[in-house]
């Protein structure tokens, strides 16, 4: 079994994301595995993160501006998976910084780094070769979003060539603001799931215990992210013990949808 | 001496681009997010069926000739043809003229743009404008033709332009546009970009995003260049009527490349037609402040589409540099990266001060006022004239007025306004 698998096996997973090089990544990345969390997002920081709310962008702009580089991302994820060998890591960015010393370089990289999936914002199915083919070759799982324009006709390519599991973006809008109504997320988590093998996780303004709860009664997993960077700009070095609190309410209501 | 087109383009021509995924060689694409995905394909899918449609044709036609005022004189420029002869060698220095795009509605080349998208977005039954704007050109442009057709606009602006370009702002809020100032990044025009995206991605269900200029997400590039392509069509014919032939070389500023893609495109097929890019290079290449992406970057991938960008080695985009806020933005039209690295047009740089000189001496000259951007490309004239012969015709597009410009070349020559 893939770590994917184990992580989704037991009934629904929590899903955590931060920004890499956001404060001090590693003890924030063990608070969350401590809390609770089921599968952890890495973000790589970019200059021009257009998909990303205010909460993400200038988590983006903080890691940068101090100094955080590509190779310290790859850093923070090898020494994350000595860590913790049983935890699904996945990098989550913007293509240029992916790609910019070509896909297989950064694919060898993941896999060197014990990185089990990538998601790439800006390369949808259509641009697949820009990166997919690298990632396959290293045995690095491709996630792919579904969004709510994705119709079902575009779903079949949007999961062509992607694995670990389907990220479905909940609302047409950037990350950590509105919420979707429940009944639009029900609605579309079961026509993904009729579709695909993988599990389907939903994010995009998740924030609360009982979001949460209600999401996964449906779907195999919820993403945060938003709220777990808010924590971070708050408390700066002192993050680790507000995250992994939070981390496990979040986890208790998730997890008792079991 | 011209390049020849690659052996696998359709037809043996520059113009069969891009082909059906929106590629330029490796350029170009649909870098976007899964939300914007279905939308594009839309787009793509109206803008096809607008460009066979004959009321589309006539109605853009009307508006181009009616309300922006086309066609724009092709002028030749007898004084600055003069100068140049007089410092070239013996037998050198050709005949110079100006398209005279400055002499459109709103003062530049990006209301031919803007007239042409909102007609699509008007046939795709979209009801709200946005787009994002740097000098605030391509905003008044804008503003101007959802005033025309009464419908809402909202134009993203870097909060750093909005202070440094308050006449527009000001002509945009008249024209009943919204400004939003963007005060993430460096809050200039490619953060302005960033945030017209994230709106865009929020409101796909009603809104249709003018992008300013030939890059972007396919089908922006192709859209956007063949809306301007009436600049290069309307050479032709007025070049063939003045001098009984093509011009010898073309010269245009190349900021996203909306303007010199508009002039060069339909001349593309045509070898005799030598073509010149002029990029900006701010404080010179090798200080660091610039925005001569070609000459000073690396290809990436950027609001939608692979093109050359200045960038550092992870990928992270690098703030650009220029005196002409037209042409700060750190990359390019993906279709102006496929011509540079094909051969066929050669791209040059030219910094603040060589285009502040220039401004001056087209004042002087020719009693126009070219904007900042357009100065950039008289600029080239001293070096692209020497190596000419005299009985050469070159046709550098004036693709604005200098108004805007004033303040910031007062300041940079110290009059104190």
């Amino acid at each position: 079994m893939t770590r994917f698998e184990n992580a989704f096996a037991n009934g629904p997973a929590l899903v955590c994301f931060i920004t890499g090089g956001d404060g001090d990544t590693a003890a924030n990345l063990d608070a969350l595995v401590a809390g609770g969390a089921d599968v952890i997002e890495l973000g790589m920081p970019f200059t021009d993160p257009m998909a990303d709310g205010p909460a993400i962008q200038e988590a983006n702009l903080r890691s940068l501006a101090k100094g955080t580089r590509t190779s310290d991302i790859f850093r923070i994820a090898a020494d994350f998976r000595q860590r913790h060998p049983q935890v699904p890591l996945v990098l989550m960015g913007y293509a240029n910084p992916m790609t910019v010393r070509g896909p297989e370089w950064f694919a060898q990289e993941c896999a060197k780094a014990g990185v089990d999936g990538v998601i790439c914002v800006d390369i949808p199915s259509e641009e697949d070769a820009s990166l997919g083919p690298a990632l396959r070759d290293s045995g690095v799982s491709l996630i792919r979003l579904a969004t709510p324009t994705t119709d079902a006709v575009r779903l079949p390519k949007v999961l062509e060539g992607s694995s670990g599991f389907l990220y479905y973006v909940s609302v047409a809008g950037i990350t950590g603001m509105q919420q979707a109504a429940q009944g639009s997320i029900e609605d579309a988590v079961a026509q993904l799931k009729a579709a695909s093998d993988i599990p389907v996780a939903v994010g995009f303004g998740v924030r609360t215990p009982e979001q949460a709860a209600a999401i996964a009664r449906v779907a195999d997993g919820v993403v945060v992210g938003s709220a777990f960077v808010d924590i971070v700009k708050q408390h700066g070095d002192a993050a680790p013990g507000p995250l992994q609190e939070y981390t496990a309410t979040l986890a208790q209501a998730v997890h008792a949808a079991r | 001496m011209t390049a020849q087109p690659p052996a696998n383009l359709a037809k043996n021509s520059w113009r069969t681009l891009p082909d059906e995924t929106g590629h330029f060689g490796q350029f170009g694409g649909r870098y976007v997010a899964e939300t914007l995905m279905p939308l594009i394909l839309d787009l793509e899918k109206q803008y096809r069926a607008a460009r066979h449609d004959p009321e589309f044709k006539a109605q853009l036609d009307d508006l181009l000739k009616t309300f922006v005022g086309r066609p724009s004189p092709l002028y030749p420029a007898p004084r600055l043809t003069e100068h140049f002869r007089g410092l070239a060698p013996a037998g050198k220095g050709p005949k110079i003229y100006f398209k005279r795009e400055d002499l459109n509605h709103t003062g530049a080349h990006k209301i031919n743009n803007c007239v042409g998208q909102i007609l699509l977005a008007i046939r795709m039954g979209k009801t709200r404008i946005i787009a994002e704007t740097g000098a605030g050109q391509h905003g008044v442009a804008t503003a101007t033709v959802a005033a025309r057709f009464g419908l809402p606009c909202t134009i993203f602006m870097g909060a750093k332009d909005v202070e440094r370009q308050k006449p527009n702002v000001f002509r945009m809020k008249l024209l009943g546009a919204e400004v939003r100032p963007v005060t993430s990044g460096a809050e200039t025009l490619k953060d302005a970009m960033n945030e017209a995206l994230r709106d865009w991605v929020a409101n796909v269900h009603d809104t249709f995003y003018i992008i300013g200029t030939a890059a972007g997400p396919h089908p922006y590039p192709e859209l956007v260049r063949d809306f301007q392509s009436v600049i290069g069509d309307e050479t032709r014919v007025q070049m063939l009527e003045a001098e009984g032939r093509l011009p010898d070389m073309l010269v245009a500023a190349v900021g996203g490349g909306s303007n010199a893609i508009g002039m060069f495109h339909p001349f593309l097929d045509d070898p005799e037609v030598a073509m010149v890019g002029i990029e900006a290079a701010g404080h010179g290449i090798e200080s660091g402040q610039h925005a001569a992406s070609l000459t000073g970057g690396r290809p990436g991938i950027l609001h939608g589409n692979k093109t050359y960008l200045l960038q550092d080695e992870d990928g992270q985009i690098t703030e650009a540099h220029s005196i002409s806020a037209g042409l700060d933005y750190p990359g390019l039209g993906p279709e102006h990266s496929w011509l540079h690295e094909s051969g066929r047009v050669r791209y040059v740089p030219i910094t603040d001060d060589e285009a502040l000189e220039a401004f001056q001496l087209c004042c002087a000259l020719e009693g126009i006022i070219p904007a900042l951007e357009s100065a950039h490309a008289l600029a080239a004239l001293p070096q692209l004239t020497a190596e000419m012969d005299a009985d050469k015709v070159l046709v550098v597009n004036l693709s604005g007025r200098g108004d805007k410009d004033i303040f910031t070349v007062a300041e940079a020559l110290g009059f104190d306004l």
